[in-house]
């Protein structure tokens, strides 16, 4: 679990800034540096795996308190003068204390009981997301309307807390996509729809709050797209030769990367195909973990 | 588990440690050639070797102003000065191939002459350092000054003999160990058998023979198949004082292995792996870069070995691999400064340690000029200052302290005070008396135990 709090600067700036020392060390009189590269890309790997649960329970939040919106809207249309009442006394019953905030924003904060990599987010109550968002300034609350359009499809659902004020079971949900009209059904927090199409919209529609980071970023990656004095290593003859010549970089692998670090991390995301699997519900799992890490050599390796 | 308490006075054994000397240009703008990249004292510590970034090596030589008193101050001389390496390319992977002398080691003497290795990142080099302090003088073919005689003036015949010249130190080129290594060489050592010593770059080691430069047996590989799979490197080697079939390597994951060449060819099973659990409460961004271990040196009595981290000094006893028996924090109040050092490059700094003569003190250094001294007897440990403030001959240096957050006492120094372009990286220990030799970024320091 690493600690972020005795950290300056934010997840992203570490990770603009250790691309641009990887970048740089290219450069750099003598060769590439194996051993500071390859310690610059534990940071990356570290900063990566705290920005990505910073951005997943952002999203996780945004999609609760779109459900809890979509409910309490649907609530209304059958009992628009008691229900109304109880639903708000709900969630400001809910909203009162910031140990559940704390729960939720586990990502963020040190707790050591926490298992190392696994970033599950299973809010106590599905009441305490709306406290999130308000409380936290990490959780960046959007604009609900425009969430409304694009993450329609909620992510685990353990709101047996709704019990009072509807009939659904504990841990079966069905969602009604108000834009595609589309169903969906929730079975124990896994989504039967295919999520990837969902999770790519909900992704970046999560950059609205952090558009001014990805400026900054995007400034790291136009540096990095017109430094011309690219030499493409050839490849060895010999097993031997230079780790930086061991695989035939050319000009498609280094755009491929660089634009995937422009549309932010989050374009990362949807091209994993791994990833998409082990997001049914579950953050950063080891799957997820892993092929991040093998990605990162891969800019070791150039 | 120490980890010391600062006190007022010396290092080791209530040593007091005074200026000697400074080497090295004045003036702050330092030219990067000279910027001193290893420090090493022969095996007598007659002789103290640096090296620079230029590929220049400097050797001085110790002299004792009177041998017969006891209390003598002894003074280190420029003895010789040549050009070790020079800048190369590799034109078949367009690289450069810097002329930085990353390492120094002497061999024991044999004959008359000195010999050391030196090394940059891909050559080795064997230097003979020899004296002549006579000439062969009266010859019959030749004038004085080396002209041919005219053979038709030569009337006579005379035996040619030796006669006292100036002293001359010469050093030439007796072997080159070139293309052993694809990666950056970060250490050599010389093993006690005299015979052999062993190279190491970020993913293999090998062992050469001191008379053979065509040919060296790979001892270590940890270059994985796949590049993409690289989790550690290696970041230093060394081999074990009396043991000739022993040495250790040390990791950028923060282990160490010892390694037994009766084992097998390839060592690349350790014979015991020196490890310590990462406390988890510890961790951060940096966790990775700051348990990298920069450098290892065995004790002189060969029971212990020392490491060198980012923070801390670690003393491990051969015989115990799950931890250490000794740790000392160098500068803990850094630990939450580790962003800055980061996008300041400082974090990669590699430090070295080293240890006096008879294993009780060792010693280490830091930022703003600052050095440690930790004494493993007595528990106790300073921190110092290599200044030009502090430069009046036999001057007693006065203990530094940092002050890590809260009231800054009077003389105290603040955190955010510190240089951190002016980094101790190489010192080194006579191996028998209490004299050090400490480099800042371009001068090299001598400091000596006061005498009354």
């Amino acid at each position: 679990m690493i600690n972020t709090m005795e950290c300056a600067v934010d997840a992203q700036s570490l990770i603009s800034i250790s691309l641009r020392k990887i970048h740089n060390s290219r450069t750099q009189r003598g060769g590439i540096k194996l051993h500071k590269n390859l310690l610059v890309s534990y940071v990356l790997r570290n900063a990566r795996q705290v920005y990505m649960n910073e951005k997943y329970a952002e999203i996780y939040r945004m999609q609760q308190y779109e459900e809890v919106m979509t409910v309490c809207n649907e609530i209304q249309e059958l009992n628009p003068l008691d229900l109304v009442e109880d639903c708000e006394e709900q969630t400001g019953d809910c909203c009162g204390s910031a140990n559940e905030s704390a729960s939720l924003c586990g990502a963020l904060l040190p707790v050591s009981h926490q298992a190392p990599s696994v970033q599950h987010i299973q809010p106590s109550s599905a009441c305490s997301v709306p406290l999130a968002l308000q409380s936290e300034e990490v959780c960046k609350s959007p604009d609900p309307s425009f969430y409304r359009s694009c993450c329609a499809e909620p992510y685990p659902v353990s709101n047996c807390d709704f019990s009072p004020v509807n009939n659904m079971h504990c841990n079966k949900t069905t969602v009604l996509d108000l834009d595609t009209h589309v169903v969906t059904t929730v079975e124990n927090g896994y989504l039967h729809q295919d999520c990837c199409a969902s999770l790519q919209q909900c992704c970046q529609g999560a950059q609205s709050p952090a558009k001014k980071r990805k400026l900054d970023f995007g400034y790291y990656v136009s540096e990095i797209e017109e430094v011309p004095d690219f030499t493409p290593c050839k490849r060895a003859k010999f097993e031997d030769s230079s780790y930086a010549c061991t695989e035939p970089l050319d000009t498609s692998n280094i755009s491929n990367l660089i634009s995937i670090f422009g549309s932010g991390f989050t374009g990362l995301v949807s091209r994993q195909a791994d990833l998409e699997q082990a997001l049914n519900g579950q953050f950063c799992s080891k799957q997820a973990l892993a092929s991040l890490g093998a990605w990162t050599r891969a800019i070791v390796a150039f | 588990v120490a980890a010391g308490f600062l006190m007022s006075g010396g290092g080791g054994n209530d040593v007091q440690w005074c200026f000697s000397q400074v080497k090295g240009a004045i003036d702050d703008d330092v030219a990067e050639a000279d910027i001193i990249s290893t420090v090493e004292f022969n095996h007598s510590g007659e002789l103290l070797a640096t090296g620079d970034k230029g590929g220049r090596v400097v050797i001085f030589q110790q002299e004792i102003e009177n041998k017969s008193q006891q209390q003598c101050r002894s003074e280190y001389n420029v003895y010789s000065t040549f050009q070790s390496h020079e800048p190369e390319f590799d034109y078949l992977k367009s690289l450069e191939i810097e002329e930085k002398i990353n390492k120094i080691r002497w061999l024991p003497q044999k004959n008359a002459a000195q010999f050391l290795l030196s090394t940059n990142d891909k050559t080795i080099k064997l230097w003979k350092i020899s004296e002549r302090d006579k000439r062969p003088e009266g010859y019959n073919l030749k004038e004085e000054d080396g002209r041919y005689r005219d053979a038709a003036t030569i009337t006579t015949l005379q035996v040619p003999v030796f006669r006292p010249m100036d002293l001359m130190v010469e050093a030439s080129p007796r072997r080159v160990f070139a293309n052993g290594h694809t990666y950056h060489i970060n250490s050599i050592s010389v093993n006690s058998d005299n015979e052999t010593y062993l190279s190491a770059d970020d993913l293999r080691i090998n062992m050469w023979h001191l008379e053979i430069t065509d040919r060296s047996f790979n001892i270590v590989d940890i270059k994985p198949a796949n590049m993409e799979e690289l989790t550690e490197v290696i970041t230093a080697a060394e081999f074990h004082p009396h043991q000739c079939n022993t040495f250790v390597y040390s990791s950028s994951k923060g282990t160490i292995r010892l390694c037994d060449m009766r084992a097998s060819a390839l060592c690349d099973k350790h014979s015991k792996l020196f490890e310590e659990p990462e406390d988890p409460s510890n961790r951060s961004f940096f966790s990775e870069i700051i348990s990298s271990i920069s450098d290892v040196k065995f004790s002189h009595n060969g029971r212990y070995m020392m490491t060198r981290d980012y923070l801390s000094v670690k003393i491990w006893d051969l015989n115990m691999e799950n931890r250490p028996v000794e740790t000392y924090q160098v500068h803990e109040y850094l630990r939450s400064k580790l962003c800055s050092l980061y996008e300041n490059d400082c974090i990669f700094d590699k430090f070295e340690c080293c240890w006096n003569g008879n294993d009780s003190v060792v010693m280490t250094g830091s930022y703003n000029n600052f050095f440690r001294m930790l004494d493993r007897s007595q528990r106790r440990d300073v921190t110092l200052e290599a200044s030009r403030e502090s430069c009046k001959p036999r001057q007693v240096l006065k203990p530094r302290r940092v002050c890590a957050g809260g009231k800054r006492k009077k003389d105290e120094i603040s955190v955010d005070s510190l240089d951190f372009n002016k980094k101790i990286l190489h010192t080194a220990w006579h191996p028998q008396e209490n004299i050090i030799a400490v480099a800042t970024t371009n001068n090299l320091y001598i400091f000596q135990e006061k005498v009354n």
